[in-house]
């Protein structure tokens, strides 16, 4: 323990520039490079790597430097609110204690002061305090230093000065205060035992850091086998599919967490694919099958005549029925080029306004004759008007395909309805016969093309008359629908008016607008 | 009638040709785009059978617009593969009068070719038609034969109208769909035959002879009996 009063002796050198903490840990630096460098280069190299070719690698190493920057960051913070704070305690004890010996000497004078530092050297438990008056001359009146440290010249600045303390070298931190009558006072702490604190607070801070980067590369190396282990579920799957295996399907964590959620949807739309894909798998199927019969047929009889035929009637007639069998073959790679052409959408940018009720008396007017001749009832009703945003042509020929129907099936005597209506945003154009009607277990296929239920089995056709009508509602929004009309087909074919489309899309091509966007326009089909 | 037929693939080219020949037409052939339009300029013809995808640089639509553009309204006919719904509308924007697709009937071919060249030479307009001892006003929409009085329909009017326009001639039922009803697609139904069943009911059978005849694997025809 060192006596209070001790005199504290000057260092002689003086000029050895301060060691301030933070330099205290860049000093370190060097240290921690030379140690660490191999390390440090080979995960540079690692992560340049990783971060050029790999996005699990971006992930990982975006994780490690957040991790590390956040734990430097709190290691700043508990530095500055530690070491940083034992140096404001030191400067605001030395102000207060200059503060109160300026009021001693205001007091009592020179005496008076003295008086005090003495008292307060005596009063130092823990003999830190330092201090030195003097007179103008520079000579030592009172305090626990031996004399003015060169050093110090200004007036309120902090020192800081190496002392001995009894023989034990000591660092202190110092001001100068200037008293009327060309008297100086210092003041100021020892600090050395604050400075061994503030390096061992540092000392840990930066050991903490290395583990913690330490730590944050390691969680990253982690993140990025998950990140990859996850990816690799999905890719493995993709590869599979890609190589053939069309039944391969994401494997479920079973979590039901994002990747869950990304397994499922690519599941989803791996099975929506996988039905398209047996769907055009069917069509072409179908197509093969319905077109290889009429394809035979010509063929046969084309060789039959060439090898059997007697004179020049029997070549020309066969010649004929073969030509016949191509026409069908045709007609067939029309519908289905047709629909197709539909199904495409691109006769969207046809639509113009069509009033559906001249539309359908012409064709009553044509499909009527036939009904009479083959002594069917043939009834129209229709509403005054029945405007809608759709394509003409389609329209009429999706209508002429489901008359074409009722009037093949229905038996002798029987009734064909035409009817048509509007509702709150569509209009509705039923044609109803007295048919065999569709079995409710067929009416789902019943719209596929090719598709021929059993009561239209014997019937000529080619199966793709209901397959263009869905496909005509699908291009405008709409849906055929089949039901029982007991007897008998009714035949649905609801289109939305389009009146949205149309006045949000007022200018169609060539102003065709015609109908809907007159002043009259906000009621059209709503007429009974 | 002068018919110039631009056309690159042999058989059909060679099809057609003969068979316009046949029907007693004076054809002209040219097998690719450049032939097909130096001919169709410099030399006057009473209509042109037009491919559209030809080789030598011009296809039969770029022939059509520089016809177009040189005033020249010779009546064109494509005949194409091209057979979707907006490859008809084109070329029928671009001034071509009719349009078949490939694969054709020769039938269809040959009554559109002569309905399109006959069209082109009678500009003046027509108030009146007539056919044997059939006669329709147009103007009046009054239809007579042998000087009675025989009550239509509209559509039947039309119908006899479009068969007058074109008396001599043979009329497909797709034209009489296109014509008549402007339908552009074929019904299963034998609709158009039911329709001139009924209009033969009025205009022929209570005259004892026919007019409208029947064209075997073709369509129809109003001629009157000659001689």
């Amino acid at each position: 323990m060192i006596g209070r009063n001790d005199a504290v002796a000057v260092s002689r050198d003086d000029a050895r520039p301060v060691v301030h903490p933070v330099r205290s840990l860049l000093s370190r630096l060097p240290a921690f490079l030379r140690a660490f460098l191999p390390a440090f280069l080979r995960a540079a190299a690692w992560l340049r790597l990783s971060l050029q070719r790999s996005a699990a690698g971006r992930f990982a190493c975006i994780y490690g430097i957040l991790l590390a920057l956040s734990a430097a960051t709190l290691a700043m913070f508990l530095w500055w609110a530690t070491a940083g704070l034992l140096d404001r305690q030191t400067e605001a004890a030395v102000r207060a204690d200059a503060q109160g010996l300026s009021e001693r000497w205001l007091d009592g004078n020179l005496p008076a002061l003295m008086l005090t530092i003495d008292d307060r050297l005596a009063q130092n438990i823990d003999d830190d305090a330092i201090y030195l008056l003097v007179d103008p001359r520079m000579r030592r009146l009172a305090g626990n230093l031996s004399a003015w440290p060169a050093v110090v010249t200004a007036a309120n600045v902090w020192h800081q000065l190496p002392v001995e303390h009894v023989g034990v070298k000591s660092l202190a931190r110092v001001q100068r205060f200037d008293l009327p009558g060309g008297y100086h006072l210092l003041v100021g702490r020892d600090v050395r035992l604050r400075v061994q604190l503030r390096e061992l607070l540092t000392d840990a801070l930066v050991w903490a850091l290395v583990v913690v980067v330490g730590m944050a590369s390691i969680g990253a190396v982690i993140a990025r086998n998950l990140f990859r282990r996850t990816i690799a579920n999905i890719s493995d799957t993709a590869t599979a599919i890609a190589g053939g295996n069309f039944a391969r399907r994401v494997a479920l964590s079973g979590r039901g967490d994002e990747f869950d959620q990304l397994a499922d949807t690519i599941n989803d739309m791996l099975d929506r694919i996988g039905r398209l894909m047996d769907g055009v798998r069917q069509v072409s199927n179908a197509i093969a099958h319905d077109l290889r019969t009429p394809i035979a047929r010509a063929r046969t009889k084309l060789e039959d005549a060439a090898l059997h035929a007697h004179g020049e009637a029997d070549l020309r007639a066969a010649i004929e029925q073969a030509t016949g069998d191509l026409d069908g073959i045709v007609r067939v790679f029309q519908a289905l080029l047709r629909i197709a052409e539909i199904e495409a959408g691109s006769r969207r940018s046809a639509f113009a306004a069509v009033d559906l009720v001249p539309l359908l008396a012409d064709l009553a007017e044509l499909y009527g004759a036939v009904a009479e001749e083959r002594g069917f009832t043939f009834v129209l009703d229709v509403p005054p008007a029945l405007p809608l945003l759709g394509d003409r042509d389609m329209i009429q020929q999706a209508a002429a395909n489901l008359l074409d129907n009722a009037l093949k099936f229905s038996p002798p005597g029987g009734a064909v309805r035409l009817n048509a209506r509007a509702t709150r945003n569509s209009v509705e154009i039923m044609v109803t016969d007295q048919g065999p009607g569709i079995l409710a277990a067929e009416r789902a296929h019943a719209t596929e093309r090719f598709y021929r239920g059993e009561a239209a089995r014997s019937t000529p056709g080619s199966g793709l008359g209901l397959a263009l009508v869905q496909a005509v509602a699908q291009l405008h929004d709409g849906t055929l629908a089949l039901a029982d009309a007991a007897p008998g087909l009714q035949a649905i074919l609801i289109l939305p008016r389009g009146n949205n489309i149309l006045s949000n899309n007022g200018a169609y091509p060539g102003g065709m607008a015609l109908g809907l966007a007159s002043p009259g326009g906000g009621d059209v089909g709503r007429e009974p | 009638m002068r018919i110039l037929v631009v056309e690159d693939d042999k058989d059909v080219a060679g099809f057609v040709v003969r068979g316009l020949k046949e029907a007693g037409h004076v054809v002209e052939h040219a097998d690719n785009g450049r032939d097909g339009l130096f001919l169709a300029a410099s030399e006057a013809f009473d209509a042109i059978v037009l491919d559209r995808m030809l080789p030598g640089g011009v296809d039969g639509l770029r022939i059509l617009e520089t016809l177009r553009g040189q005033q020249n309204t010779v009546p064109v006919l494509f005949l194409s593969a091209m057979a979707e719904v907006d490859d008809r509308v084109r070329g029928l924007k671009a001034g071509g009068d009719d349009y078949v697709t490939k694969p054709f009937a020769f039938s269809e071919l040959l009554a559109r070719v002569e309905a399109l060249a006959r069209r082109g030479k009678s500009d003046a307009p027509v108030t009146k038609l007539t056919a044997g001892d059939l006669e329709i006003d147009l103007l009046s929409r009054q239809v007579r034969r042998a000087g009675q009085k025989i009550d239509l329909q509209p559509r039947e009017f039309r119908l006899l109208e479009y068969l007058m326009r074109h008396s001599g001639q043979v009329v497909t039922r797709t034209m009489l769909l296109e014509g008549v009803w402007d339908y552009h697609f074929d019904p299963q139904t034998n609709v158009i035959d039911v329709h001139i069943s009924r209009l033969r009911q009025k205009i022929d059978k209570p005259f004892g002879s026919v007019l409208i005849h029947t064209v075997r694997n073709a369509g129809y025809m109003v001629r009157a009996e000659t001689g």
